[in-house]
């Protein structure tokens, strides 16, 4: 019973808080009000059962426990007699949560605005992310704090300051206007994924809530589809998404060690994340006018996953696709991926030409997969001694430990 | 809520822009959110070569010729606009003629209770 509680909370609190800060008009506010609505389900449902609308439970006795809130304390009295003579008037009518199916398209609503105000781009990246994973997900602070390596007070007082700029700053509560949408959508997009990527790109450490933040951007991205299934960027990164980390297991051998994908076990992929991740990908292509970065890399990483072995991944079409990414979105890093592609299509005399010119510009000066990918190429041309040079390179500039013993291993066979 | 529009432009960079051509856009735009009911106040400056700073120290007044701040972008005019909330008042700040050839900063009004 304990267990199905938890689960319902934390499945449902992104829904019920957004709901009450609608009806609240206050973030503060409505989060004490949600904790106390926990804090009763807690003392009545396990002997009472759970409703057969917890969401609506909860909202309804969130919003009486605001009322006594409310009156408890008489500060900030114009607004609580807003609020109250509001509150008073819904019951009226009885409950102001109608418990039928009507009711979830308001509470979508509720939750599509929210997202919009917790990534509203007058809050900087790391707020926004903050709040989203607090307000939405309903990450407590700690963990939020652990995810991101920081300690407990900077994230607490990094959620105080988004919280007090919503407020003051007047930013609204609102699904915006149809000139802004696009920009703002793309916006969200933008936080789910480095929400994701947070959580991908270290696989070591002690803190497993870091697959976790995988996990809510997923959920985040199907939450965001289900209010708005017409946005086919949404469904090109959801793709991405469950395609990258099907992958997961197969990642990392035991010691938190990097496992790359020419050696990875096949078979340990989520085939049902793949399924889905495919179809996306495809329909999401289907309907973009444009290609977008999202969708053109999960095609890429449809194609990886499509191949049964390794050695047949469709190469020429992956390094087509790593041209239209660098046409759409530039950037030195994916210049990197389309030559490793290259090597494999072209062979790796062409790939370190490539490489070389990307290294002469100098914007990567200092990244470590720069001279990781070098040292790759020259071993595989037998050029041992540069290659052996590329590697050491790539070690002074490294930062994750399992990929330090990666690049050591690579050196070593080398000699 | 009531936004002040901030209206930043490098002041030594004014070549090619067509100053008449601005001044029509600027003519345009006040009254267009005169006609809306968000314009509360507005002015330009003139340049801070003609900006006198002063503070206190130990109870004296002390003077200095110049702006408060030596930066690139200066500070060169102002709209006091009445705004329904953030987005509204973003939106009437990218109009700001301004705008395209330097930068708006919004800042709500303190309301004190």
């Amino acid at each position: 019973m304990a267990d199905r509680i938890e689960l319902l909370f934390r499945n449902e609190s992104g829904r019920v808080l957004a709901t009450l800060i609608r009806l609240l008009g206050d973030f503060e506010l409505a989060e004490d009000a949600m904790q106390d609505a926990f804090a009763a389900a807690l003392v009545q449902w396990p002997g009472e059962g759970i409703p057969a609308n917890p969401r609506a439970w909860l909202v309804n006795v969130g919003r009486h426990k605001a009322i006594d809130r409310l009156r408890r304390h008489m500060r900030f009295l114009a607004k609580r007699e807003l609020i109250e003579a509001d509150l008073m008037s819904d019951q009226r009518t009885g409950e102001w949560f109608p418990e039928d199916s009507a009711a979830d398209s308001v509470l979508q609503d509720d939750v599509l605005r929210l997202i919009f105000t917790c990534c509203h781009p007058a809050l900087p990246e790391e707020a926004q992310i903050a709040l989203t994973l607090r307000t939405i997900c309903g990450l407590t602070t700690t963990e939020i704090a652990k995810a991101f390596l920081v300690t407990e007070k900077t994230m607490a007082q990094r959620l105080v300051r988004a919280k007090a700029k919503i407020r003051d700053a007047g930013i609204p509560y609102q699904v915006p206007s149809r000139e802004l949408i696009a920009s703002r959508v793309d916006g969200v997009l933008a936080v789910i994924y480095l929400i994701f990527t947070e959580g991908y790109a270290a696989t070591s450490g002690p803190n497993l809530i870091r697959g976790e933040l995988c996990r809510e951007a997923i959920r985040l991205c199907r939450l965001l589809i289900d209010v708005m299934p017409d946005r086919a960027e949404a469904n090109a990164l959801l793709a991405l998404m469950l395609l990258t980390d099907a992958r997961r297991d197969a990642r990392t051998n035991p010691d938190g060690d990097a496992i790359l994908l020419e050696s990875q076990d096949r078979s340990r992929w989520d085939r049902e994340q793949i399924a889905e991740g495919l179809g996306r990908v495809e329909a999401a292509l289907h309907s973009l006018v444009r290609p977008n970065t999202y969708a053109v890399q999960a095609a890429i990483a449809a194609l990886h996953m499509q191949a049964p072995r390794y050695e047949d991944t469709d190469w020429v079409q992956i390094a087509a696709l790593y041209e239209v990414l660098m046409r759409i979105h530039p950037s030195a890093v994916i210049e990197l991926n389309h030559a490793v592609a290259v090597s494999m299509v072209d062979g790796p005399e062409r790939a370190l030409r490539l490489v070389d010119s990307i290294g002469k510009r100098g914007e990567l000066n200092g990244y470590h997969m720069l001279a990781a990918v070098r040292g790759d190429l020259l071993r595989r041309l037998g050029r041992i001694d540069e290659a052996a040079a590329a590697y050491r390179l790539a070690l002074a500039g490294v930062g994750l430990e399992p990929e330090r013993r990666f690049l050591t291993a690579r050196l070593e066979e080398l000699s | 809520m009531q936004y002040l529009l901030l209206i930043y432009e490098n002041e030594a960079n004014r070549t090619g822009v067509d100053r008449s051509k601005m001044m029509e856009e600027y003519g345009k735009f006040t009254k267009g959110i005169i006609e809306t009911g968000n314009f509360k106040a507005g002015d330009a400056l003139q340049p801070t070569s003609t900006a006198t700073t002063v503070r206190v120290k130990d109870g004296k007044p002390m003077t200095t010729h110049g702006p408060f701040a030596e930066t690139r972008e200066a500070l060169m005019g102002y709209y006091l606009i009445e705004a329904k909330d953030l987005d509204q008042a973003l939106g009437i700040a990218a109009k700001v003629p301004s705008a395209k050839i330097g930068a708006i900063e919004v800042r709500p009004i303190m309301v004190y209770n």
